[in-house]
This record gives C-alpha cells, structure tokens and sequence, in this order.
C-alpha cells in the first residue's frame, strides 16, 4: 500500500511470516504491495496465493509472478471475497493506514481462518520518550515519518491490539515482537513488549480451540 | 516501418462444412460452407503450446497487427499490443486472430455469397451467436491443431468470445483475459445497439437488407456515432472537444456541421461506412444483444464452476459501457469457485476506448500476466 514506508523497514518480518506460515496453505495478502512477500511464500512455501493492493502497477509485479492479483481499496471492503476462502489472510504493515481498520479485521478473519497481523508499536519506549520529554510526534526507525508525511493514520500499541482481541473475542495464536534487532517469541510479559518492541506480529483466529494448537 | 511491427501480413483461408454437411447454429439453421479469414503472427512452437487466440470487438477484424501493403496507412486494430516484445510478445507467442463468422472482412457474413441462389445471402444469412462465432474459432483452432490454447483474449465483444470459450471449452484454455467485456450486455448497452440498428434499417437505402454497392450509408454512419459515443467517456469528449466550434469562432445559425464534436461524430460515421457492412452491423449488434451468460449457464456463480482457465478480467475506470462492476461480478463469481483469477482495473479517462487506445498501460499487464501463466506447472 505505501511501498516507500515498507521498504524502510528493514523487513526482517518477512522472514518471520515465512516461518509463521505453513506449506500448501491458500493465502491472502491484504495490501501486497509489489507481491514479494507472496512471491518468497511460493517459492519457499508453495502457498496459493492472492494479493491485494489498491495500486495496479505494482500488482503487474505479482501477475508476473504468477500469483493471483486483485486491484481494489481495503477501506471499500473484501466483499468479493467469499467467506472461509483462504486458510491465511495477511495484513502487514497495512492495519495502521486503513480509514476502516476493524472492518478490515473482521473481513479477514471471515475470509480466512487465520489472521497475521503486523503493526509498528507506537508505545515503544523511544516513541515515548520522545514524546514526553522532547515534545514532539513520536518518530523512530521503525516510523521515520514527519507529522504531514506519515501514511499512519491509525496509532495503536500492543496492548491496544490485545484489548481489541480480548473485546472482540479473537484468539492470539502466536505472536512475535522485534526487539532492536531481534524477534521475541513469547506474549508473556504483554507490558514489557508494548515498551520494547517496535514491531508486533501477531497470529489470529476466531476458532475456539486452536489455541491448543500451539 | 516500426521495428516493433510484425511487419507485413497476409490474410489466410479457412473452409470448413458443406451446404450437405452444413454447421448447426444456436437458433437451429444450418449455415455451410462456412469461411474463416484469419491471420498469425509469431511461429508456433514444437508442440503448439503457445498459440494465443485473440478474438476482436464489434468493428475490428482479423487484421489485429501489422500491414498488408507496405504503404498501408493504419497498423492492425492491435497492434500496440501485438508484436516482438509487446503484450502478446511475437518472439515468444503463436498470435492468431479470425474474423468472426456474420462480420464483412471475410469471413462467412450476409454479404457472402448463397451457395444456393448464387446472390449475396443478405437477410436470409442466419442470425449467429457469440457462441456460433466461438464454434467456428474451434474448427479453425482444430484445423490449426492446436490441443490447448495458451492464452485467449480480447476486449469488449472479444471479452464475450474468451468467455464462451472458456466455458464451451474449458479444457482447451490455459489461460484467458478478458478486457472492458461483461457477462451480458446491461439495458442501457441494448438500447443503444437499438438504436443503431434502427437507424440502419430505417434508412430507405437499407431495402430489407438486399441493397447493392452503397446500401443504407446514412443509416450506417448514424449507428457508428451514437456507438462512438458510448465508446468514449464524458470526460474525454470535454477534454477533447469541449463546446468548441469547428472552424468559426462565431454562431452561424445554420444546421450544417458546427460544433467540433459534430464535424468529429460526422467524420467517425462516414469513415465507417467505407470498412464496414451495414447488415454485418445489425447481425453483430444482435449477436451481443443475446449473450447471456446466465441464461446460457446459469446463474454466474454456477456457471463459472466449470471454467479451468486461469483468468485475469480487466475494466478501465471510466468505461461506462462495460463498467468496472460489471468485471467484478465476473470476478466475484470465480472467487466463490476458488477459481484462480485475477483482476485489474486501469485508471483511465478514455472510456471503452481505452483498451485499443491506452496501448502504454495495458502492456505491462498484458506481459507480466502471460509471463506468470508461464511459469505455472500445469494443472
């Protein structure tokens, strides 16, 4: 959706998709992009795929590919996708720049039967102290926007996100949290990841029962 | 000549049925023999595996690229999109197109001759269908011994064609894209079918369609404005014309040709009745009044099921003769079979026009598409 922000994330999350993502699954990536992500999941996965991306140009890159793609905007709906049609629906680095994000929620988790979601944490510390101390709109490396630049228009924490999970009685399946250079597997200590991590992945569903599955 | 161009053509001959062992249309009559006018582009490869039909529009032919003279003054309806690294790449791809049967190029029409009164069958040619249309590709895709299409595509009425193949024959179709096309016609595309039909046939020089030489040019020339119209978006005609006047800058109070839209439509309209054939305007017209899918298969959701062809449906944003939601419906039903398709809607200000017109956009789509069903492991 805004390739300039996620092409300078580092994205290492995408290797940690990768390893949340098991082989022959059909996955649908909301807010594709240029379709690499769906592209490494075929080649290392064999998923099938669908992309989805309000830019065409970009989505030529997936039909070359070979993977599906389907042009059209989050906020106006997933409609045409029928329910339970995908086992993955991915949305990284997307939910922040939705006018529509819980709708964009629900869809996903009517659609496929798993959820990954990817944010940046705007309550991690450095975002914080900056905030508090020198008075500014938060920025880190993660968010290296300016206050009329930034694509997010949604800000929300971890906590935030498990609170909407809690409320909406969606189950948290797996989640990781990067931590200056590294991904943390545990959601053990929510407080301290909502203060360290810059970025949250987190595995989804609304199937009671899977939580065993981990 | 363009180094791109597939350079000079020449058109090739197809004969398939006899009037003993004639080919049986939709509506029961019996047309034979039947004459296919076609051309290619590209070589096929070893085992035929990357033949790529490509089905044409309302007023297109079997001339989608190159030239037939070297002093030819127009390329191919296509040909931004056809040749050695365009779209539908000539160096890697066996590019055909046909005339359909009822048009006027060549192919068996109401201007071919009645093998049984040895006169011009006018009126008493039968009505085809999209789907007649489709079943003489497939004798000609057959005669060309192709076992599976790589690829068909077309735009518009050519939309209708890749759909009735990819139903009709859906084993026989790889991959397919249809562009700026629907399911069936909305009313509001019949009604202005209607009145260019009527405008033909209410021309006294149409006489009940056995006219000679000239026939109903009037007639004619109407149904291509209003149709050209309809090709264009509000937008465009705004841009392009606006409210200015042809050649003065005052009012003349007259009714001769004045505004430049006018003196545009008139030129379009009469230009037309040079290349085309009035009754070959009414069949095909009517022809694209009767498809329907859902009537044909049932309701889309159920029809789509037995389509195996990998599809990629395209629409441009200000296309209000086949709008954008009218691909979606298409594309919504493939997704309810978990069918493989893919869908793109290109921003544009030309209107229907666009997909012969935007040759810069859809190219990219065009290749990148062809090149992803290239590296699929087939089903």
């Amino acid at each position: 959706m805004n390739s300039g922000y996620v092409d300078r994330l580092s994205r290492t999350d995408r290797e940690v998709i990768l390893t949340l993502v098991p082989e022959g699954v059909r996955v649908l990536d909301l807010g594709c992009g240029d379709c690499s992500l769906l592209n490494d999941l075929v080649t290392h996965r064999r998923i099938r795929g669908t992309g989805v991306d309000i830019d065409g140009r970009q989505l030529v890159n997936g039909l070359a590919y070979g993977v599906n793609v389907y042009q059209g905007d989050l906020d106006e709906g997933l409609s045409d996708f029928p329910d339970h049609a995908y086992d993955y629906v991915i949305l990284n680095q997307t939910l922040q720049v939705v006018k529509h994000p819980l709708q964009v929620l629900k869809e996903m988790l009517r659609i496929g039967r798993f959820g990954i979601v990817g944010f940046p944490n705007f309550a991690q510390w450095q975002l914080r102290f900056g905030h508090f101390f020198r008075g500014r709109a938060p920025k880190s490396p993660a968010l290296p926007f300016e206050w009329y630049d930034t694509p997010n228009i949604r800000v929300l924490s971890i906590l935030d996100f498990l609170d909407y999970c809690r409320q909406e009685k969606i189950h948290v399946v797996k989640q990781r949290h990067l931590l200056g250079g590294r991904w943390l597997r545990t959601g053990r200590l929510p407080h301290l990841n909502n203060l360290l991590a810059h970025i949250g992945l987190f595995v989804i569903t609304r199937k009671v029962g899977v939580m065993n599955l981990q | 000549m363009d180094r791109n161009s597939v350079g000079l053509v020449t058109p090739k001959r197809f004969t398939f049925g006899t009037p003993q062992t004639p080919m049986t249309l939709e509506s029961g009559h019996h047309l034979g023999p039947v004459e296919i006018v076609y051309e290619t582009y590209g070589q096929p490869n070893e085992d035929r595996s990357n033949a790529i039909l490509i089905c044409h529009a309302l007023s297109g032919d079997h001339h989608a690229a190159g030239y037939h003279n070297p002093h030819d003054r127009y390329t191919g309806w296509w040909d931004n999109q056809i040749g050695p690294g365009k779209g539908f790449d000539t160096d890697q791809y066996w590019v055909i197109c046909a005339n359909i049967i009822g048009g006027c190029k060549g192919s068996s029409g109401p201007g071919s001759i009645n093998p049984a009164t040895g006169q011009a069958y006018g009126l008493d040619f039968p009505l085809v269908t999209i789907g007649d249309m489709v079943e003489a590709q497939k004798h000609l895709v057959d005669h060309l011994e192709i076992p599976t299409l790589f690829c068909i595509a077309g735009g518009s009425m050519g939309g209708f064609q890749v759909l009735e193949w990819s139903l009709r024959y859906p084993q026989q179709v790889r991959s397919a894209i249809c562009i700026a096309s629907a399911s069936r016609l909305s009313t509001q595309a019949i009604a202005f079918n209607t009145v260019g039909r009527s405008a033909i046939t209410r021309d006294p020089e149409w006489r009940e369609g056995r006219y000679s030489d000239k026939g109903p040019e009037k007639g004619l020339a109407t149904a291509r404005m209003v149709g050209h119209i309809t090709y264009l978006s509000e937008m465009l005609l705004d841009a392009k014309f606006g409210r200015k006047l042809q050649s003065a800058d005052r009012l003349s109070y007259h009714f001769d040709s004045e505004f430049a839209i006018e003196s545009y439509l008139n030129h379009k309209g009469s230009a037309f009745t040079q290349r085309f054939d009035a009754n070959s305007y009414l069949y095909i017209t009517k022809a694209m009044d009767y498809f329907d899918i859902q009537r044909s298969y049932g309701p889309l959701r159920e029809a789509f099921a037995r389509i195996t062809a990998r599809f990629l449906f395209i629409s441009y944003s200000s296309d209000w003769l086949f709008p954008t939601a009218q691909s979606r419906e298409m594309v919504r039903a493939m997704l309810a079979n978990g069918r493989p398709v893919s869908f793109i809607e290109i921003g544009s200000h030309y209107g229907h026009d666009a997909f012969l017109v935007e040759g810069d956009k859809l190219r990219p789509v065009i290749a990148g598409f062809l090149q992803g069903v290239g590296r699929q492991v087939r089903p």
